[in-house]
């Protein structure tokens, strides 16, 4: 073998770089799934009587529905009596009382990736009270959005401040019975994010789970529930570039988005949780429903992500444009490597006249990895005058992976315009050996390479997130050329 | 500066240079001339270090050290440069990124401080002047919906911007109309020094007339069959490469 066959095989083989182990003391439910553990679950909450009567009903319709199959992704049936569906940390004992207690190392990718320190703390499991003054900063945040009117909390806090926006919005997206995961997440779904953007505001900060400090620890069926008032805006960002600490492999998370006449969301999210060793062992099942439905008139819903993590993604999130002249948007780059499987795409449903919507996919596939986009641009009879342009590109690093591209259309009007293009190409050899010949390493090249690649998608990012996703991509793919 | 010593080297099982003997000194320009297939691309790739060749014989010596036994990008980063015959696109990637991220990974390896992006904006525009490139050029992404002329200017503008002691350009000349001759020789022109060498791969006299080389040879199923000075060139244009072939088995 050459030598730098050699060299791209030690990079290749780079161990995943968050994934350590934090015991923290939890209470938690015994593993199996039953009414009675959805009834625990509700009554731990304490949630009124018809939040148990939802999840109940997702519950029993989730018992008739069969796990899908019909997605590019192979792996063993998940035993879901198997696990724990409730899992709420106590006082974090054993958790790091400073910076100076954790691995430095772990603080070094923290600092490569450009995470800030309050995050990095964070994320280690420190007690962010015991090193920084939170409590300032959630003050002066929850002033601000409280000042402009803004609901920004956790799910839970939701359904006990605000159970009217709670029983009037929940499910309105994504119903119970929507899916399987969808289904299941509806009935166990233990916390998550709420936000209510009131009419005529703009969101004087982009909000993340981040600032989210007095719920930082959701589950792995969080639920997320963000909503756009008429002429609102809100800008929202997901990170998980979080350690995954939870035992458990499934990630079944539910996202509705709801903007009202002339609101505006947009919904980032860099997604970075355990994919697994470079054998396939291990890694997070990340089965996620993420829609939003752009209700009212002039409405925009546009969603970004940046996928590097997880063994198996099985997420399409999708915009319903239902209001005349809304726009769905839809920029995605996903990478995957070793045995990593990536099934992702989006749906476009134009209902209302003169919808527009925008497709950019960047599929990225390394080692033995699968790489498939599923999109579906639906156009209603209604529809007239929609326009809906998709392109779909494929980089392809190494002779082992492979990438799918299945996009479906269904046009029912006639003045629609629907346009598509699609494009495979090889990590060159071409392109890696001309910048070695320039002087620049092999490493730098691929950076470089694939930066240009996804560069389309990286500018709708939030400018902070954009610098994060591009060094999480350098760590994700650090000389992943065959 | 350069001793090519019995150079072998194949390709998917097939011998292509077989035992190719060539030694370039400091401030000479070389042409490697030769038909289509004779090796001339294949040289040039080794020399380079890609890897798709398996060298199985033979030794080259740049400035002293074993070229062979160097990695591409240290041989880049050692004054080796190689003009590409066909230059790649890297969509997305900036020209000028491109070409600061080469030129400081060189400086890196000599233990010079790295330019800045001030400093390098300048350099850049002055190197674009001699190549007679617009300012566009310095949004667009490297080689990106570039002509087949636009590419091979770009590749003597890296060349001047990094200043190689060696540099080797393979086939430069082609696809050029007249006008981007002249300016493409005018580049490699002023890199002429007594310190630096160039070598010259091409199919066609033309080239030098603007290129005045020190030493033409003649490069024919994988070994060099004549070596001569500029009017070598000439008699090949008038005679063809079958002459060449031809007094050699005679």
């Amino acid at each position: 073998m050459s030598s730098k066959s050699q060299e791209v095989e030690a990079l290749l083989a780079q161990k995943y770089r968050h994934g350590f182990v934090t015991d923290i003391e939890s209470d938690s439910l015994p593993p199996g799934l039953d009414e009675g553990v959805v009834a625990a679950i509700s009554k731990k909450k304490n949630e009124p009587q018809f939040l148990l009567n939802w999840r109940l009903k997702a519950f029993r319709h989730w018992q008739t529905m069969r796990e899908p199959t019909w997605a590019h992704v192979h792996y063993k049936p998940i035993d879901y009596q198997d696990i724990s569906y409730y899992s709420a940390p106590r006082a974090p004992a054993n958790a790091p009382k400073s910076l100076d207690e954790v691995d430095p190392k772990l603080l070094a990718t923290y600092a490569k990736l450009g995470i800030p320190l309050h995050e990095r703390a964070r994320l280690a499991g420190v007690a962010v009270d015991a090193v920084f003054d939170s409590v300032s900063v959630a003050t002066t945040f929850k002033d601000k959005l409280g000042k402009a009117g803004v609901i920004f909390c956790s799910f839970s806090d939701a359904v006990r401040d605000h159970p009217q926006l709670i029983e009037r919005y929940l499910g309105s997206v994504v119903p119970p019975g929507d899916n399987y995961f969808a289904a299941l997440n509806s009935a166990v779904f233990s916390d998550g994010s709420f936000v209510y953007v009131p009419p005529g505001v703009r969101c004087p900060m982009e909000l993340s789970t981040y600032f989210r400090i007095n719920a930082a620890k959701t589950g792995q069926f969080e639920r997320t529930l963000i909503i756009a008032a008429e002429a609102a805006s809100v800008s929202y960002l997901e990170g998980c570039t979080a350690p995954m600490r939870d035992e458990n492999q499934l990630h079944a998370a539910v996202v509705e988005l709801v903007a009202l006449d002339d609101a505006q969301i947009k919904y980032s999210t860099v997604q970075n949780w355990y994919p697994g060793d470079e054998n396939g062992l291990g890694g997070i099942f990340n089965f996620v429903t993420k829609r939003g439905e752009c209700r009212g008139r002039n409405s925009k819903i546009s969603w970004t992500q940046v996928e590097t993590g997880s063994a198996i993604t099985w997420k399409y999130p999708s915009c319903i444009l239902k209001g005349e002249n809304s726009i769905g948007e839809f920029y995605s780059v996903a990478v995957a490597n070793n045995y990593q499987q990536a099934d992702t795409g989006t749906k476009m449903i134009h209902i209302g006249r003169n919808t527009r919507s925008t497709i950019v996919s960047k599929g990225i596939s390394a080692g033995h990895a699968e790489n498939t986009y599923r999109g579906l641009v639906k156009v209603l009879p209604s529809a007239a005058g929609a326009r809906n342009f998709t392109q779909c590109d494929s980089l392809l690093m190494g002779p082992n992976c492979a990438a799918h591209t299945f996009p479906y259309m269904e046009v029912k009007n006639p003045t629609a315009t629907v346009e598509h293009e699609a494009s495979t190409s090889k990590i060159g050899e071409d392109q890696l050996f001309y910048c070695l010949q320039r002087g620049i390493s092999a490493e730098d090249a691929v950076n470089m390479i694939v930066s240009g690649f996804c560069k389309v998608v990286f500018k709708e990012l939030p400018m902070e997130f954009a610098v994060e996703a591009q060094n999480l991509l350098s760590v994700s793919l650090e000389g992943a050329v065959g | 500066m350069l001793k090519i010593t019995d150079l072998s080297a194949r390709v998917a099982g097939k011998d292509i240079l077989k035992g190719v003997n060539l030694e370039v000194g400091a401030g000479e320009v070389h042409a490697i001339m030769g038909p289509n297939g004779s090796g001339k691309s294949t040289l040039a790739q080794v020399l380079a270090g890609r890897e798709d060749y398996e060298i199985t014989g033979g030794t080259v010596t740049f400035d002293g050290q074993d070229l062979l036994a160097m990695r591409a990008e240290e041989r880049a980063r050692a004054g080796f440069f190689l003009g590409f015959q066909y230059p790649v696109e890297i969509p997305g990637v900036n020209n000028v990124y491109l070409l600061k991220a080469a030129l400081n990974a060189k400086r890196r390896a000599a233990g010079e401080p790295e330019v800045d992006a001030y400093e390098f904006l300048a350099l850049i525009r002055q190197k674009m002047k001699i190549m007679q490139m617009s300012e566009a050029f310095l949004t667009r992404g490297v080689n990106e919906g570039f002509s087949g002329g636009e590419k091979k200017r770009n590749e003597v503008l890296q060349m001047l911007v990094l200043e190689p002691k060696l540099a080797v350009l393979d086939e430069t000349d082609s696809g050029l109309d007249i006008d981007a001759l002249k300016v493409v020789s005018a580049g490699v022109n002023t890199l002429r020094d007594p310190k630096r060498a160039v070598v010259l791969v091409t199919h066609y006299q033309r080239l030098l007339d603007y290129i005045a080389p020190d030493r033409v040879h003649v490069l024919s199923g994988g070994r060099i069959l004549k070596s001569g000075d500029a009017s070598l060139a000439q008699e090949l244009e008038r005679r063809g490469y079958d002459w060449v072939s031809e007094s050699q088995v005679a």
